[in-house]
């Protein structure tokens, strides 16, 4: 059932969340504590950079994204087709009508930005509309309202707060620990010793495991935004026929950078093959296999 | 001490109360207006239905009972007096216009005509948003209906009086009933 899919989805995220928020605490007070003696002095610190960063990411963002890829915003009387299949949907999600850009990349592919429901835009490469049909493109645009309606814009703005205290911390420490090291020796005995140890490994290690951690909320997103899209459209098999084609389709991008590829609907394909723990989104074929299990049990 | 605690109980309870009524006044009005929305799109297929059949007809007078079909049921529909007559026109006119999209498939002429198209665009749109804001309408009804359901927020529902409101529902009875099938056993 989609509804079942939905509530599993949204669980997840929110136990990976909560992981996340828990590991990203240990972790800067451990660097904090070998750092500077203070573990809720690194908190602090890494908490607030982090948090004026991500802010800043979140009101100029998507501006930013959309100017990197060249999309531009389009009228109804260039692209009738794409406004009614977006109106249609804001009647059936109850969200307000987002602007509508189109990117020229010939590669087959879609996003969603914007901080919240109201400043909504939704761009489209020009290839994937070329492709799609009109119940197809349905799909792929109710994916886009589906992270619209779920926040996803202010979910990855707070998973990005927490990886940028791991980030900012890692870094600063591994820049400063040879002189930081130094005084500690002469300061303290043993435990000082250890405490930087840990925290030195963590260093290295954390920046590497809290990315993971922030990919795995990314597949898991995209999850919950095609079943919420099978939701409002009652259509599961239209996103999946799209899925198929835009997988079909080897056009290699010539816009994608790497700020915008968790934003898309499936992975720019990049020429090579991605291993699923280092992918921004799930494997096609298991989107597919999900979305059109939904249609056989609805009907 | 004790004095405290009933306060305090007393101020969440009330609070508890205040939030779930202001709630259901919310979806209800939003009912309404999802109600409202679905008259505007209907309206919005009437105006645009002779419009489409002044810029086919031409090509289709051999077609003229699918183009009195729409026709009819659009006036049908408008003329209904009351949900249900209106319902079924409604209905009739969805097919009368299936058909007609159908039928126009076979004349390449109008596909090639700027004007049809847009309409035939146009009119799909319009369809589809009929689609989805009765699918809307019943979504809201259906967490409406929940909400005052579920315990304990029902109590609060009871005391002030919140009723439970119906789903759309088509009122065509060949599309109600379920079909016959005869397994042969006796």
């Amino acid at each position: 059932m989609v509804y079942d899919e939905i509530t599993r989805n949204r669980r997840r995220s929110f136990l990976l969340l909560i992981l996340f928020s828990v590991f990203t605490i240990l972790v800067c007070y451990f660097i904090g504590a070998a750092w500077f003696g203070s573990g809720w002095g690194g908190i602090i610190f890494g908490f607030t950079i982090s948090l004026i960063m991500s802010l800043v990411s979140l009101y100029i963002g998507d501006k930013v994204i959309l100017s990197s890829v060249g999309a531009r915003e389009v009228s109804r009387e260039e692209y009738p087709v794409l406004h009614n299949v977006t109106e249609e949907l804001t009647i059936a999600s109850g969200l307000p009508k987002p602007k509508i850009y189109v990117v020229p990349d010939s590669s087959p592919n879609a996003f969603a930005t914007g901080r919240n429901p109201e400043n909504s835009k939704i761009a489209i490469n020009e290839g994937l509309l070329k492709v799609l049909n009109r119940e197809e493109l349905q799909g792929v645009i109710a994916h886009e309202f589906s992270h619209i309606k779920n926040s996803d814009i202010m979910f990855a703005t707070v998973v990005s707060v927490l990886l940028g205290m791991i980030i900012i911390l890692s870094m600063v420490f591994r820049r400063t620990f040879w002189w930081t090291g130094r005084s500690r020796d002469r300061d303290e005995g043993g435990a000082g010793i250890i405490i930087f140890i840990v925290g030195l490994t963590l260093a290295i290690l954390a920046p590497i495991a809290a990315k993971l951690i922030q990919l795995a909320l990314s597949r898991n997103r995209e999850y919950l935004a095609d079943a919420s899209a099978a939701l409002i459209t009652r259509n599961p098999l239209g996103l999946a026929n799209a899925l198929r084609k835009i997988s079909g389709t080897k056009v290699i991008s010539k816009t994608v950078n790497d700020a915008v590829t968790p934003l898309y609907i499936a992975e720019p394909f990049k020429g090579l093959d991605f291993k699923t723990l280092f992918s921004t989104h799930p494997p096609i074929e298991e989107r597919i296999r999900r979305l059109e299990e939904m249609a056989y049990i609805n009907k | 001490m004790t004095g405290w605690i009933i306060l305090i109980v007393v101020l969440i309870i009330g609070l508890y109360i205040l939030s779930k009524y202001n709630g259901f006044i919310v979806l209800r009005n939003r009912i309404k207006n999802a109600w409202a929305q679905i008259n505007v799109e209907l309206k919005r297929r009437y105006d645009l239905i002779p419009n489409l059949i002044n810029a086919v007809k031409g090509y289709m007078q051999y077609e003229k009972e699918v183009l009195e079909n729409v026709v009819k049921a659009r006036s049908q529909a408008i003329e209904a007096k009351n949900v249900k007559e209106q319902g079924e026109a409604e209905t009739q006119l969805t097919k009368a216009l299936k058909t007609l999209f159908a039928v126009m498939e076979n004349y390449p002429e109008l596909k090639a005509n700027e004007n049809v198209l847009r309409l035939q665009e146009e009119l799909t749109a319009t369809e589809n948003r009929i689609a989805f804001s009765r699918q809307f309408y019943n979504d809201i009804v259906m967490r409406y209906n929940a909400g005052i359901q579920i315990f304990p927020a029902n109590i609060i529902a009871n005391m002030f009086n919140f009723k439970g409101e119906e789903y759309f529902e088509i009122e065509l009875p060949e599309e109600r009933e379920a079909p016959k099938v005869d397994l042969g056993l006796r």
